[in-house]
């Protein structure tokens, strides 16, 4: 698992680890939690370009669907088969082993949370 | 003031256990203890128990008591034996669903009404208002009785080792009891009722406890359950639990412009009986010609179905909608109730189901999804 306090957030409850100019998305643990189990998980292509803000998968719970918002503008570079296999690796580590897509990016978009933000924002 | 959610008599309990929490029906209630995956397996595999404090009990009382239930819901209920539970229905004059209840004969002149929590004063109302010239008590108890639900293979075992929890001697012990009836047992000197009944698709009991020994009588049948595999489950799980059963919940499956025969409970209302009560007309007459009728639906892949989506025939036409649908963690692939047109009804029809732009192809099956191994 990641050093919590290097992500990035949105109020989306996305989390976003900054490696260079690629920039690897999961959603949080609050998220996962408010979800439920997560049962099946839908993933953009590889090779495709993404829009800041729109929704680019969808993350099944046993009582609800969650959308995925690309968090930044730039290219599917890599997708998490293992987490489309065993969606539950979502709840169980959901900034490790459940981490979702990897987007190379020009520049990060305003906005985004840093940690004490986001912990401010979910209220822990 | 603001209209905050109630909380229940075990609400201690549920946060000590960590529990995250939904408003239901105008009650805080666990949604889940940790994982509702885990929780649903539990009751499939071992026992869960389920805090349902929500629902609401009303008792009636006095020497017509089953004749008055017998003119104003749609069952004959005067039949039952002591000790005996039905399932059914408080109709509209419309033939519509206003709730589906079950009824217990609790004494030679007493019933126990228990519906659901969103309808418990509209059922204690209609109950009441027709009772003015039956000379009966009508009681809504239900801010006295705490209900808690122990489902699943080990529930007759655990709560058999339940310390403290004993059978009034002469009622029937937990062995004894079957489906749909009930007995009687004591917990710190107060009387505890126990139905044989469920909304899980497992064996199983439901226990009406005073409030006041709510939170002890829930510690000693964990106490006795942990080693046996009961935890604790919420209602996220009694949700996929009691769809996989093919059991129709208030709201989703039954309303107030529905009629019992298209939710495939004709036989619910008891024609005949020799007595007028709301909705007899309106049932007699039938649903109109294409009315929408309740059906199953199974897909493979793992993208379910929810409430409100589209179902389609194949060509893409529309024929109805879904009212409740997920991945059944039992069977592992998605199943859905769904109301369609009659001549989509039929068991085996292909049809397809509209989850978000995409269709999934679906199969019309036989009801209920899941039934346990006798």
């Amino acid at each position: 698992m990641p050093d919590l306090t290097t992500l990035h957030y949105t109020t989306e409850h996305e989390w976003i680890a900054v490696d260079g100019d690629v920039a690897t998305v999961g959603i949080t643990d609050f998220a996962a939690d408010k979800l439920g189990d997560v049962v099946f998980v839908e993933l953009p292509e590889v090779g495709g370009q993404v829009t800041g803000g729109t929704v680019v998968g969808e993350i099944e719970s046993t009582k609800s669907v969650g959308e995925l918002y690309a968090p930044v503008d730039g290219e599917v570079v890599e997708t998490n088969d293992t987490v489309v296999d065993d969606p539950s690796l979502v709840n169980s580590d959901p900034f490790g082993a459940g981490w979702l897509v990897k987007v190379r990016f020009t520049a990060l978009p305003d906005g985004l949370l840093d940690h004490d933000a986001y912990t401010a924002l979910v209220g822990e | 003031m603001p209209d905050l959610p109630r909380s229940s008599p075990l609400g201690d309990i549920h946060v000590a256990l960590g529990a995250t929490f939904t408003d239901f029906a105008g009650w805080s209630m666990p949604v889940k203890y940790s994982s509702d995956l885990a929780e649903h397996h539990a009751v499939r595999t071992a026992a869960g128990i389920f805090d349902i404090s929500h629902m609401g009990e009303i008792s009636v009382r006095g020497a017509r008591a089953g004749e008055f239930l017998d003119a104003t819901l749609a069952g004959r209920l005067s039949a039952l034996e002591l000790m005996q539970a039905k399932y059914t229905l408080l109709l509209n004059e419309r033939g519509g669903v206003v709730d589906d209840l079950i009824v217990y004969r609790n004494g030679a002149d007493e019933y126990l009404v228990v519906a659901n929590a969103s309808n418990r004063e509209v059922v204690a109302k209609a109950l009441t208002s027709a009772a003015t010239s039956f000379d009966l008590a009508v009681t809504d108890v239900s801010d006295g009785i705490a209900l808690i639900a122990v489902q699943g293979p080990r529930a007759q075992e655990i709560v058999e080792k339940t310390v403290g929890l004993d059978i009034v001697p002469g009622q029937a012990s937990l062995a004894e009891v079957r489906y749909y009836r009930a007995t009687a047992a004591t917990f710190n000197e107060r009387n505890v009722f126990i139905g044989r009944t469920g909304y899980t698709g497992e064996d199983g009991f439901e226990l009406y406890v005073d409030v006041r020994d709510a939170a002890a009588l829930w510690s000693a049948l964990t106490v006795a359950g942990a080693p046996l595999g009961l935890v604790p489950a919420g209602l996220a799980c009694r949700d996929t639990l009691r769809l996989e059963a093919g059991m129709p919940l208030y709201g989703h499956e039954l309303g107030t412009d529905l009629l019992p025969e298209q939710a495939g409970l004709g036989r619910v209302v008891a024609l005949a009986k020799d007595v007028d009560f709301p909705g007899r007309a309106a049932v007699e007459a039938g649903a109109p010609e294409g009315a929408r009728v309740l059906v199953g639906l199974v897909a493979e892949g793992r993208r379910a179905g929810r409430a409100g989506y589209a179902v389609v025939a194949t060509d893409g036409t529309p024929v109805g909608e879904i009212t409740s649908g997920a991945l059944s963690p039992t069977l592992g692939h998605p199943i859905a109730l769904a109301y369609v047109d009659p001549d989509s009804s039929a068991v085996g029809t292909q049809l397809a189901i509209d989850v978000r732009g995409s269709r999934i192809p679906a199969t019309v099956t036989t009801l209920p999804f899941y039934s346990r191994k006798k």
